[in-house]
């Protein structure tokens, strides 16, 4: 009887703690967001201008939040096509014996352990227009890049996607390599023993075995690519002429600038929610197999 | 042997675009304005100390660092005290409804603080906790809940159940196991949560911008971004300050290097 209530007594004081934090902090913002997003509302009145589903129905029909959702997809798919194949590249590199690899490794990793308030803030300085991204050019012959980097509406998200391969290459560098030595050495030995080339064994020993942590990064560079916003804010505020909005800084701009807490709650819950279903689909079927042995372990 | 040279060829290429903007940042501090207005890629010539000193020397900088540290350590101290104690009760005690619990925390992981900003702006303010450190600190600890738990509980429950039945047999109390022998087995893992606690917290730049408008309460995230637009003109002294907030980050990293690496790449591993 007693050691009964001793053991929710136990449970509710290890448990309880860490739930109230959850719950107040986590899930019940999570839910007013839902509420107020279906209300014209800017924070400051009571809560009755009813307005149903309309916050959603301006947010999706508007060319901003759509170019902004584009903006967000542009990103996710550069990442996939353009980090990916370099991260594996260079973690294949990496990977060999060289002098100074562990330096090296340091090295590469360090843009990732900085802000991306600080990330911002130094790239922000090294594409002032004159400065010296454009001296550098100018130096090795090729002056007649040098662009208006980040107000020029057509090059400003390709400029802030160098800008995040900078900052995050490092992180799948690091992740690939963590992956390449978990594939044993025999693999490669019996594939070499069994004649074949080196390019040969990359790609139908080392390339497959490297699926799990492929996907693990694909996973965490589309979330980080869809909900993108210190160094976007940071760097241009979504211009030049909403060029390089994307949907957090949209949200972000319509809450605080302007005070439409409604719509800003509107657009909020459409972030999770493509997020969400994003996650949900990939969990399906990407990395259900990689996660069940991992989880359980 | 060919290869291996290409190999050393791209490395020093990766450590070339790694580092010069780094280098740039630092060195440029040590110059005027309007030395590198005249010659942006320039070294310094004369070395000018007056942006670093003048910057060291003025509280601002020591105000946004002190704020950072206060608002990291409180969130990763709740979320790693209260997390761990999450994680004993999720893995060693069985009761009903306790998947439903952990299902529950990890649903966390999918909402990113982005999304709850606004109305997590509105629910400080109604507690009256915007310009205090703490209304940075609790949901940020909140937020870092979902991440610790799922690390340290397979930790926990790995560990075997006679060293439990052992410790009983001496007269402990679970309350007395936790503490005693669960925490101190538990460190690596707790200091892996922790880590990514502290970094993240101390990398937070969206709650820091709504909750503090008082330039007295900025983290170091929200100082340099605003130093920067505030001294635009003034591009020596922005670089230095901008150097100057790198350190902490990067020292933290030189120094948890192994910890760092092996802390965010096992825990996306699962």
């Amino acid at each position: 009887m007693s050691s009964d209530l001793r053991r929710k007594l136990e449970l509710t004081l290890f448990l309880g703690p860490a739930l109230l934090l959850f719950v107040g902090f986590v899930l019940v913002p999570m839910v007013l967001a839902v509420y107020y997003s279906l209300y014209n509302w800017t924070g400051f009145t009571s809560l009755d201008d009813f307005a149903g589903f309309k916050n959603y129905l301006d947010a999706l029909t508007g060319s901003v939040f759509q170019n902004a959702v584009w903006h967000n997809v542009v990103i996710a798919v550069l990442s996939l096509v353009v980090q990916l194949p370099l991260s594996i590249a260079l973690a294949l590199l990496l990977n060999r014996r060289l002098r100074g690899r562990a330096f090296l490794r340091v090295i590469v990793f360090a843009p990732y352990v900085l802000s991306e308030a600080i990330t911002a803030v130094i790239w922000l300085l090294i594409l002032q227009p004159g400065g010296f991204a454009d001296q550098v050019l100018r130096a090795a012959g090729l002056g007649g890049l040098v662009r208006q980097w980040l107000a020029d509406p057509d090059l400003v998200l390709f400029t802030l996607f160098v800008v995040i391969t900078w900052k995050y290459i490092g992180f799948g560098i690091i992740l690939l390599l963590a992956g390449l030595q978990g594939i044993p050495a025999e693999l490669k030995e019996a594939a070499a023993l069994d004649g074949a080339t080196s390019w040969q064994t990359t790609r139908h020993v080392i390339l497959p075995l490297l699926g799990p942590t492929v996907r693990i990064w694909i996973f965490l560079s589309v979330i980080g690519s869809l909900q993108l916003f210190d160094l976007v804010w940071i760097m241009t505020l979504g211009g030049p002429a909403n060029a390089s909005t994307t949907m957090a800084t949209y949200l972000i701009d319509h809450g605080f600038k302007r005070y439409e807490f409604g719509f800003g709650s509107a657009v909020a819950v459409l972030l999770f929610i493509i997020c969400f279903t994003f996650a949900l689909l990939y969990q399906r079927f990407a990395l259900r197999r990689d996660t069940e042995g991992a989880v359980s372990r | 042997m060919k290869r291996q040279s290409v190999a050393y060829l791209v490395a020093i290429l990766i450590v070339g675009i790694t580092v010069v903007p780094l280098i740039f940042v630092i060195l440029g501090g040590f110059r005027t304005t309007g030395q590198i207005n005249a010659d942006p890629a320039g070294l310094p010539g004369p070395w000018v100390w007056d942006n670093y000193r003048d910057i060291l020397t003025s509280p601002e900088f020591w105000t946004f660092l002190g704020n950072s540290l206060l608002i990291a350590v409180v969130a990763t101290t709740l979320a790693v005290a209260l997390g761990s104690m999450a994680a004993f009760a999720l893995s060693r005690y069985t009761f009903r409804g306790r998947e439903g619990w952990y299902t529950l925390f990890t649903l966390g992981l999918l909402f990113p603080l982005g999304v709850a900003t606004l109305p997590l702006y509105l629910l400080l303010r109604q507690l009256g906790m915007l310009e205090n450190p703490m209304g940075v600190a609790l949901p940020e600890a909140a937020f870092s809940l979902p991440v610790t738990i799922v690390i340290l509980r397979p930790f926990m429950r790995a560990i075997p159940a006679e060293i439990e039945d052992a410790a009983v047999l001496d007269g402990a109390t679970r309350i007395g196991f936790f503490w005693r022998i669960m925490l101190p087995l538990s460190m690596p893992a707790l200091t892996t949560v922790a880590v990514l606690a502290f970094v993240t917290s101390w990398n937070a730049y969206l709650l820091p911008l709504l909750v503090f408008n008082d330039s007295g309460n900025f983290t170091l995230p929200l100082g340099v971004a605003t130093f920067q637009s505030q001294y635009s003109q003034d591009t020596a002294r922005v670089l230095a300050f901008t150097a100057l907030s790198m350190i902490p980050a990067l020292g933290f990293f030189m120094l948890a290097e192994r910890r760092i690496v092996g802390g965010l790449t096992g825990s996306v591993k699962g």
